[in-house]
């Protein structure tokens, strides 16, 4: 039967921006009630300045900026590793391996820029063509030995995170005392990304055209989506891997190249936050969480180039949030534990949105309901 | 006719209604499905119900099944208006329902199967030897021959089936509705099924059969009730009937059920298949072995079969999906036996596939996108790698004209929305406009009612006549017998005979398929 529900279809961005406000949303105020109950005479008090954020200094406009300048900064990498795993998951590609790509971005883009001294325009692309290989690589095991890219990528990660460790760990690049890297600024100044609009910004020598550079590649990934072939080619694979196939497209040529973008975009992710030298890379026991978080803001953004600028925005605005807290009464790292949340609940924006979308939902439900209760199991969900 | 073996020893008090069904109005966000509808069962009939796809069949069962609540109307059992708001309630009321697609569990025992959500236990132990003994007793009874010990996935499709039924019966129910029984029964099957239905009728239950076979409703219905765009259409008596009279109420004009064409007259070879073996990938034997054949310009040569005797897996290879173990194929001269699927798309052959959802569409995208599926990088459609959005617009929606696919939002509509007739129609669209050489349709009428199928057949007619050359897969065999020029006959992956449509009979066919008549063809 034909159920037509083009009320409903007509407005699915109007849906996906409902859910994922929801989800935000429920965010806060879960957040709000585990502040009462750490302590509940200031929770009101935390749960301001948390959202409050950097606008407490609204009075000074130049402070303002500035901060506001560092939000967008520490936004880039999660922004773009969003996008990274936006790109393969239109594909039909889950790429868990993004926080290994971007380590790997780290690896080379700092080793570049500390060992050797080059200009900072070389070693983004260095990283970002690392990142590329890294991709490939896992794109290289599915398409050749289905091997599934969730589990290829999760080993990637682990082998990028300890050569990142054991190459960087030498005298050129690391502070082995503090065991951190040094500061690019005061080894290499040719190695730090150029300034973009810093007087807007309070004089803050951290806003780099890392930031505009994050919105091309945004336009770009919406572009190629939305207008190309390629990205027809990806949808349609993502879509249905045996329709592709039926219609002549390529899906090993294409696997591999999906995945060696979506690295490269993670690669460039780690090159724009360390070359900004607004961050050392330590020693870590762990892959970095970027491209783990990147998987909740991209759901957070509805899986849209553009939402997940705004998803991206919103998840660091919060986690800077915690820097505002009252040590006194509180932890500032409630801040993550509220994205946490928040990003626990991204895994539901699905859920909501198909809640809104499927007028039908009822009817599925007796469906399954009618096949226990005539005691069957579906052989075949139609 | 069949009429003549008929049971026509039935009679039914006037207004013994087991079901009513009256005044059913069910609407859909922007389309309503039942729009006054009214069907009476009576105790013992066998009664049909007739519609084209969408006509509002499935709806009007859903809400008799309780998965729907209408809008207006009522159901009353017995003569007493009763509510049935989930399928629990239904089957309390004792309806059971044969799904389509069987509802059954593969890997466990047609015993199991039968008892499963309603076992028979003592202190959460199972008590099968009832069971055993209910089911043997029931079998007998409408003699529904089952072996209770056998696993679903080794006995045919038509011993699944008569599970399905053993499973409505061993629950006591009274109402039984089949849902398109026969789409997947060879005739012989279909012939014990006719016979089982009539069985059951004798016995006092009560018969729904949903089809859209017109032959089968004149065989064995009593009664039939006729949709059309969700509208109630009428009730006749099919004694006093006929199929012509049927077919017109259910499309609404007169349908020709015979092919008009005219003697094939077949050119140059364009397809050539030697040899060809495909590697089975459950077992260890050839699901296809040494099949050759040709196929040349201007004639329908098909392949008829039951399911699941290697049509799916040589079609895979011809077409490119999987690959050939051993053999040649050539097209047009050229070999062509390991060239690539984009390949095979651009130099003339067209493929509309088995399965149109798995292969032939991507759900999720639009009509117009799905219309280009292997052309978007033509330069007809792309320009330095942009889709061209206008062109594809305008190509989609000549062709949707052309062919007369109805959707919801026109070239923008997700075809995942579409009816299954209109998805089909698309398909069929995109692969005649293409240019071809070759038509490789497999099953295109699948599922469709008889107004889309005459259409379809008359399509691939032209395209015959326009020196096209045309491979047929189909199971079903008014369909084989109607449309082709040549038989190829394909039994456990082998051609195992060749005939003549205009001098072969139904069962010559049939015993081609069933494997108990074989000819030693010439290897080719």
């Amino acid at each position: 039967m034909d159920k037509k529900n083009t009320a409903f279809l007509k407005r699915p961005g109007v849906q996906t921006i409902l859910a994922s406000v929801l989800c935000a949303v429920l965010g806060i105020i879960m957040g709000y009630i585990i502040l009462l109950f750490m302590n509940p005479e200031h929770a009101t008090e935390g749960m301001v300045a948390i959202l409050k954020n950097f606008f407490k200094f609204s009075g000074k406009p130049q402070q303002l900026m500035y901060y506001l300048g560092s939000t967008l900064v520490k936004s880039v990498p999660v922004i773009l590793c969003a996008e990274a795993i936006l790109f393969a998951y239109k594909a039909g590609l889950f790429n868990i391996g993004a926080a290994g790509q971007y380590t790997i971005g780290i690896l080379v883009s700092l080793y570049t820029s500390l060992a050797l001294g080059w200009n900072w325009f070389f070693c983004v692309l260095a990283a970002v063509l690392a990142g590329a290989l890294w991709g490939a690589l896992c794109g290289f095991f599915k398409a050749f030995c289905n091997v599934n890219e969730v589990i290829a990528g999760i080993m990637l990660n682990w082998i990028g995170l300890y050569l990142c460790n054991i190459i960087l760990s030498n005298e050129t690049c690391m502070n082995t005392t503090k065991s951190e890297t040094y500061d690019i600024a005061a080894k290499n100044p040719s190695g730090v990304l150029p300034g973009f609009l810093q007087g807007v910004f309070g004089n803050n020598q951290y806003m780099s055209i890392a930031v505009p550079i994050t919105i091309l590649v945004a336009i770009i990934i919406l572009v190629v989506l939305n207008m190309t072939t390629f990205g027809y080619e990806l949808k349609a694979t993502g879509h249905n891997k045996e329709a592709a196939k039926y219609a002549g497209m390529n899906a090993k040529r294409n696997i591999i190249l999906t995945l060696a973008i979506s690295g490269a975009i993670s690669g460039l992710a780690a090159s724009l936050y360390y070359l900004t030298s607004i961050e050392h890379f330590k020693i870590a026991s762990s892959v970095p969480g970027m491209g783990f978080s990147g998987i909740a803001v991209a759901f957070l953004g509805g899986l849209h180039p553009i939402g997940t600028i705004v998803a991206g925005l919103f998840v660091e605005y919060i986690t800077l949030g915690g820097q505002y807290l009252n040590t006194n009464y509180f932890n500032p790292q409630v801040a993550d534990l509220m994205i946490a949340i928040i990003i626990y609940l991204c895994g539901f924006v699905l859920f909501f949105k198909s809640i809104l979308n499927k007028p039908r939902k009822k009817s599925l439900d007796a469906n399954k309901n009618n096949k226990v209760a005539s005691g069957v199991t579906a052989k075949k969900e139609v | 006719m069949p009429m003549a073996n008929k049971d026509l020893g039935r009679c039914f008090r006037m207004d013994d209604y087991v079901i009513e069904m009256l005044h059913i109005t069910k609407e859909f966000p922007g389309i309503i499905a039942n729009d006054d509808i009214t069907l009476q069962l009576k105790r013992g009939e066998i009664h049909a119900l007739l519609g084209e796809n969408g006509a509002g069949k499935s709806t009007l069962m859903s809400v008799l099944f309780g998965l729907y609540t209408p809008e207006k109307g009522i159901i009353k059992k017995d003569g007493k208006e009763v509510h049935i708001k989930n399928p629990n309630d239904a089957t309390e009321l004792g309806i059971g329902m044969v799904h389509q697609h069987f509802m059954l569990v593969d890997i466990f025992s047609v015993l199991d199967n039968i008892i499963l959500g309603a076992e028979p236990s003592k202190f959460g132990f199972l008590t099968k030897a009832d069971a055993i003994k209910k089911v043997l007793d029931l079998s007998n009874k409408y003699n529904l021959k089952v072996d209770p010990d056998a696993l679903i996935e080794d006995i045919t499709v038509g011993m699944q089936q008569r599970v399905e039924i053993l499973k409505m019966l061993y629950r006591d129910n009274n109402i039984l509705i089949f849902d398109e029984p026969t789409a997947v029964l060879t005739p012989q099957e279909i012939d014990e099924l006719m016979k089982i239905m009539k069985n059951l009728a004798a016995e006092g239950k009560s018969i729904l059969f949903i089809t859209h076979k017109l032959n089968e409703i004149m065989e064995v219905a009593d009664r039939c009730t006729i949709l059309r765009r969700g509208k109630y259409i009428g009730t006749v008596d099919v004694a006093t009937s006929s199929k012509e009279e049927l077919s017109s109420m259910m499309v609404g004009r007169d349908v020709k059920f015979a092919v008009d064409k005219a003697p094939a007259k077949p050119g140059k070879e364009v397809l050539k298949v030697e040899n060809v073996c495909v590697k089975s990938k459950i077992h260890q034997n050839d699901s296809v072995h040494n099949v050759s054949f040709n196929v040349r310009e201007g004639e329908i040569v098909c392949i008829a079969g039951i399911d699941g005797n290697g049509q799916t897996e040589f079609i895979g290879a011809l077409t490119g999906l999987d690959d050939i173990s051993s053999g040649k194929v050539s097209f047009c001269g050229e070999d062509i036996t390991h060239k690539s699927i984009r390949y095979k798309n651009t130099h003339g052959m067209s493929h509309v596939p088995e399965d149109r959802h798995k292969h032939g569409l991507v759900l999720d995208y639009s009509l117009e996108e799905n219309m280009i599926l292997q052309r978007y990088f033509e330069p007809e459609f792309s320009n330095h790698g942009f889709i061209k959005k206008k062109t594809m617009r305008e190509y989609s929606d000549r062709l949707t004209k052309a062919f007369d696919v109805r959707s919801g939002e026109g070239a923008t509509t997700i075809v995942r929305s579409m009816s299954g007739g209109n998805q089909q129609k698309a398909i069929i669209a995109r692969e005649m406009d293409r240019e071809h050489k070759l038509l490789v349709a497999v099953q295109p009428t699948r599922g469709l009612d008889v107004g889309a199928i005459e259409y379809i057949h008359e399509e691939i007619v032209k395209q015959r006549d326009a020196g096209c050359a045309i491979l047929l897969v189909s199971l079903e065999l008014d369909e084989v017998m109607n449309l082709s020029d040549r038989i190829l006959v394909m039994y456990e992956g082998e051609i195992v005979g060749e005939v003549d449509p205009k001098t072969t009979t139904l069962q010559e066919l049939g015993l081609y398929m069933s494997g108990a008549k074989r000819d030693n063809r010439k290897e080719a």
